[in-house]
């Protein structure tokens, strides 16, 4: 296959994965200042973001840090947010799944929303192209964003413990997972899992161990379900 | 929480998260998942954060757990900017601004 079609694949990739430093930037710095002000030194920080890669996980896992829940709970509750990527994962296989190994492996690895959404989007627009432009595309794409993920998760490691309290940064956490939910909240379904885990959380925070969050969760993700089910018998999912 | 904790909390949320990211371009190939499975992973972002987030903006534990008018106001702005908008930014930028201004300016 000719070299061209790996190469204008590859910066096809890294042209759709540029947008998304706009995001990237704050949200990054906004992970380094926030783990920072929660007490971890500046390789924790750093070390959450090159071995996790996932932000909202990130913060959760910090959120839990600051209220002191046992570390299974953590490490529960972080990849529940994560599980997501298992769907990415499926959806991703058709497209590169005859790649060799070690490149599956470290699409794995960098395996982000945004590299996810963008590529998803190309293979779909160009499905008869070789496999190996599809992998070029996809690390085309995490070219940047990684890097910057990195990069400015250090930048707000550094500058976190400067940010004058009138800030409220403690207020940044919950601000992040509004923004991040809101624009998920697309159908009554989404409507219907968001609500039940409010209340749930909510009635259950006195549980130990931040146990009510886990069984929020989980009622909240069969509540989604359910009304999925129930508005596609009623012909209203779309 | 000792660094030990804290290093055991990131590996292992690290290794946790490849795992599943790898789970199907790795392993499993291009078979296909069964639907209702699919359809919890659907939910999973909506199911965890919002009760993460609700006992923060209920309670917040920077007041003391009481509940403050502000941190209400500034978690409302956000939703609403972040529904109405679809951008991650507007929204945090919103609601950054709403909870500022009502702690800083208007008090």
């Amino acid at each position: 296959m000719p070299a061209s079609t790996i190469k204008s694949a590859y910066l096809r990739g890294l042209r759709q994965g540029l947008p998304f430093l706009i995001v990237i930037v704050p949200f990054a710095t906004l992970f380094g200042v926030v783990a920072s002000e929660a007490g971890l030194n500046v390789a924790q920080v750093l070390g959450f973001s090159f071995l996790v890669i996932a932000g909202a996980s990130q913060f959760a896992a910090v959120q839990l840090m600051t209220e002191n829940a046992p570390t299974l709970v953590i490490i529960g509750t972080a990849l529940a947010v994560n599980l997501r990527m298992a769907m990415y994962s499926a959806s991703l296989a058709p497209h590169i799944g005859t790649a060799p190994f070690w490149q599956r492996a470290l699409v794995a690895y960098f395996l982000v929303d945004q590299a996810y959404a963008v590529s998803m989007v190309d293979y779909e627009e160009r499905p008869q192209e070789p496999v190996a432009a599809k992998i070029a595309f996809f690390f085309g794409a995490i070219t940047f964003v990684c890097p910057f993920w990195y990069g400015f998760t250090l930048a707000g490691a550094l500058i976190g413990a400067s940010i004058p309290p009138e800030y409220a940064l403690d207020f940044a956490v919950p601000i992040t997972f509004l923004a991040v939910v809101a624009p998920m909240l697309r159908t009554l379904a989404h409507v219907a899992a968001a609500l039940t885990s409010i209340v749930l959380a909510l009635a259950l925070s006195a549980l130990p161990y931040n146990l009510g969050l886990l069984a929020a969760a989980v009622a909240a993700m069969a509540v989604g379900a359910q009304v999925e089910l129930w508005m596609q018998r009623r012909g209203i999912w779309t | 929480m000792s660094d030990t904790t804290i290093w055991l909390i990131i590996v292992l949320t690290g290794i946790g998260t490849f795992l599943i990211r790898f789970s199907f371009i790795g392993l499993i190939g291009g078979r296909q998942l069964p639907d209702w499975l699919l359809r919890l992973l659907r939910y999973t972002p909506v199911a965890v954060l919002p009760g993460l987030v609700a006992p923060l903006v209920v309670w917040p534990p920077a007041t003391g757990g009481e509940t403050d008018p502000a941190r209400l106001a500034a978690a409302a702005v956000t939703l609403v900017v972040g529904y109405l908008t679809k951008n991650l930014l507007a929204a945090i930028f919103a609601g950054a601004g709403t909870l500022f201004v009502l702690l800083n300016v208007l008090a």
